[in-house]
């Protein structure tokens, strides 16, 4: 079976738009959050609020079609994780970094994520998001007069909400760093931005895929690289 | 040599400057010989503000042919409206106003003016001869008042409307103090009896805005300044604002009327339109979500009225429009004497010019404040007094009242006060506050004779409490609490003031108050966790650059 690496249309339209807006609205939700939070006064505390309300609204609808998006179309089966090239790609980050060696993974026709990439990713997505968003969401309804609704719930502690909510975000802000670092691993930083902008990555095809491709989605097919 | 002969010149200007500046200074600290001190009820009280609308009541009492006669005192005036007005007596026979008595519902606790002790000049017990100034009654001269007998009843303090009327001391008091209301105009009492109307603040404000012998000493939120203010002071009572009078908030029915001290309303639900109000909270109006529900700030505001009192954000300073109020007191002073005779030093010019004393012989040391930035508490509605009898622990400041609340009581908002911090005597060998004997003609009145010793042990004597004979100075905090001086929307506090570390209300606890800071093991786990990962990538970046060198050097 020989395997094609071919430039192809992998992060579709909708997926672009929704991490970069997700990336501006987080970031917003960061700087305003670590504001109401107390840990910087470069803006005033009722813009930090309102600014961190309306983010985290409109990230909130942006979820909602992106939970629509990812059943829908499938794509939420790079997020399963797998242990296939785990170890590879651990020790590449681990050791082979440092002497030069190329990354073990290429993207595959139904592996868009290097698996280390996916569990990370999975764990931001079942763990982390939720966290902030429960926390998030109970804490807007605290502060919309749904104080009760809440209290139903046997949670009367308001200060314990807005710890997990901290604690989500530091996390969060933990995610970034090592997100943004790691563009600068691999061929550069500029490669690895590339692709969520433009859309099109180098993806290694088997005879088949490749052949699939040709026949029903030739659009998505750039170039062919070898 | 041009400008030599003018250096003479300069130097004169200067040596004049020198001298008018020195003036200024000297004149801020003017020594008044004597201790008159009443001059405003002195003077007959202008009409401060006109009325905003010409009367709508049925009755033109101008017209009545019961007031068409000369009266010679308070008393027929009296005699005259209760003939009419004849469930009147009845109804203020149980106003505080003329009681001065107060059964405190949930405390228990015997309060009101004739019995408390304040830290101002403490008691109006046994003083009623000075004190009873402020009594809506004629004669109350000791502390055995018949209010049995309604023609004592002072209806003309809170109806009459020409601005002429005025009250006077019940009893002369030393001989040095008597001189002092010597020379005033007769009342006439027909035409201020004709006059008489629905109160209006230059009726309330006479004494209200005076409250402890002078403008805004006691409130701080109730000054002269409410006679007129400027919309930036309050927007109820400004002229460009709402022109309340009193009464429009401080509704009654059958002389008795909305608004306690002793025991506020500080929830309660918006009467629907047409119903009847008893309360005069902010709510009463604005209902508890005040803010507009088309912005998020709006909602977020409106969240906070549960737990926040609506004054604690609109009234962001007290003291506002020029008038100081006095924040602390220190009767060790009291008695200095020049040439055997009581002064008073003028040290302070508040913002509307006019000069305060801080020092007067018979009171001793004041500090005013403008402006002034109110203290806040938890506070359910429920005051709580040191009075006469409750003994306290001498090594702590005493709390002449104290309030209850926390965030976990439902009933509990936070809430502004003005802090009133004084030192006055207590006795010694029974931790309690004294009754002092101030006001009389007899040797033992502090007031003419300066003496704390014969003025407590008369004061004690006079209204039987005991008394261990050695008396100190202690400590006292009083809390006056604030609903005056509501300033424009505009003006009303940032969130910062209290969103911030060593904010506004930080020492208020048993809540999550963001931005304060409150939970430092979060943030240092955070600070951690952050420099950790941040500290994590730099290595690795820096092991890859390393690694990437030495690859290129060895070729």
């Amino acid at each position: 079976m020989a395997n094609h690496i071919v430039k192809l249309h992998v992060f579709k339209r909708f997926e672009r738009l929704w991490h970069w807006s997700q990336m501006v609205l987080i970031f917003t939700l960061i700087f305003t959050g670590f504001r109401v939070h107390g840990m910087h006064e470069w803006i005033h505390f009722d813009t930090a609020v309102m600014l961190h309300t309306w983010a985290a609204l409109i990230l909130l609808l942006i979820w909602a079609f992106a939970t629509f998006w990812l059943f829908t179309t499938g794509e939420w089966r790079h997020y399963m994780p797998t242990a296939k090239n785990f170890i590879q790609v651990a020790r590449y980050y681990a050791l082979g970094i440092f002497h030069g060696e190329h990354h073990p993974y290429i993207k595959t026709y139904r592996r868009k994520h290097n698996p280390l990439q996916a569990l990370t990713y999975l764990l931001v997505k079942i763990v982390i998001f939720p966290a902030i968003w429960i926390s998030g969401i109970a804490y807007l309804l605290i502060s919309f007069g749904f104080k009760d609704l809440i209290s139903g719930l046997g949670i009367d502690c308001t200060a314990c909400i807005a710890t997990v909510h901290t604690f989500a975000a530091i996390a969060i802000v933990m995610f970034v760093i090592a997100h943004v670092y790691l563009l600068t691993t691999g061929h550069s930083f500029i490669d690895h931005i590339k692709p969520m902008v433009t859309g099109y990555d180098d993806v290694e095809l088997s005879d088949e895929e490749l052949a699939y491709l040709r026949a029903d989605e030739p659009n998505r097919i750039a170039e062919k690289i070898n | 040599m041009n400008t030599c002969p003018r250096c003479p010149k300069h130097f004169c200007f200067i040596f004049l400057l020198l001298l008018f500046s020195f003036g200024t200074v000297a004149s801020e600290n003017k020594i008044e010989m004597g201790i008159s001190e009443y001059a405003k009820t002195d003077e007959n009280h202008p009409l401060k503000q006109p009325l905003k609308l010409k009367s709508k009541s049925t009755t033109d009492h101008s017209q009545l042919k019961e007031l068409q006669q000369p009266f010679a005192n308070g008393p027929e005036v009296t005699k005259a409206c209760l003939q009419c007005h004849n469930k009147a007596g009845d109804q203020f026979r149980h106003n505080k106003h003329w009681t001065w008595n107060y059964q405190h519902p949930k405390t228990g606790q015997h309060l009101g003016k004739a019995v408390l002790i304040n830290n101002f000049c403490t008691n109006a017990l046994g003083n009623e001869g000075i004190c009873a100034q402020c009594h809506a009654g004629y004669n109350m001269t000791d502390s055995h008042f018949d209010f049995d007998n309604h023609e004592n009843m002072d209806c003309l303090v809170c109806h009459e409307s020409t601005g002429t009327y005025y009250k006077t001391p019940t009893t002369t008091g030393d001989t040095a103090c008597s001189v002092m209301f010597k020379g005033k105009p007769p009342i006439d009492w027909t035409k201020v009896a004709q006059s008489v109307t629905l109160p209006s603040r230059n009726n309330c404000g006479h004494c209200h805005f005076y409250g402890g012998a002078g403008d805004n000493v006691k409130h701080g939120d109730l000054s002269s300044v409410l006679f007129n203010p400027p919309k930036t002071v309050d927007v109820h009572m400004s002229a460009d604002g709402e022109n309340y009078s009193c009464v429009t908030c401080h509704v009654g029915e059958a002389h008795e009327w909305a608004g306690s001290r002793y025991q506020m309303t500080l929830s309660e639900t918006m009467p629907k339109a047409g119903m009847p109000r008893e309360t005069s909270t902010c709510v009463s109006c604005h209902s508890a979500t005040p803010h507009p529900l088309t912005r998020i700030k709006g909602i977020k505001l409106n969240s906070h009225t549960a737990k926040v009192a609506c004054e604690t954000c609109h009234i962001p300073t007290i003291a506002r429009g020029g008038v100081a109020t006095k924040v602390a007191w220190d009767w060790r002073t009291m008695g200095r004497l020049k040439n055997g005779e009581g002064f008073k030093l003028e040290g302070y010019t508040q913002g509307n010019g006019e000069h305060r004393h801080t020092y007067k012989s018979i009171k001793g040391t004041f500090v005013y404040g403008e402006n002034v930035q109110p203290v806040y508490g938890w506070f359910d509605g429920t005051m709580h007094y040191t009075t006469i009898d409750t003994k306290f622990d001498p090594k702590q400041p005493v709390k002449i009242n104290s309030f209850s609340g926390s965030y976990d009581n439902p009933d509990a908002k936070i809430y502004p006060f003005k802090e009133m911090n004084t030192v006055q005597p207590y006795d010694k060998g029974n931790n309690t506050l004294v009754y002092m004997h101030l006001w009389g003609e007899d040797e033992n009145a502090l007031w003419g004779n300066y003496s704390f010793d014969k003025a407590i042990k008369a004061g004690m004597a006079k209204n039987n409490i005991p008394y261990s004979g050695e008396w100190d100075f202690i400590e006292t905090y009083s809390y006056w609490p604030i609903n005056h001086m509501v300033a424009p929307k505009e003006e009303a506090l940032a969130c910062e003031q209290c969103h911030t570390k060593n904010g506004r209300i930080s020492q208020l606890t048993g809540f999550y108050l963001p931005a304060r800071g409150d939970n430092k093991w979060l943030d240092l786990i955070g600070l951690f966790a952050v420099i950790g990962t941040l500290g994590g990538v730099l290595g690795h970046g820096t092991l890859r650059i390393i690694a990437t060198r030495r690859r290129k050097t060895n070729g």
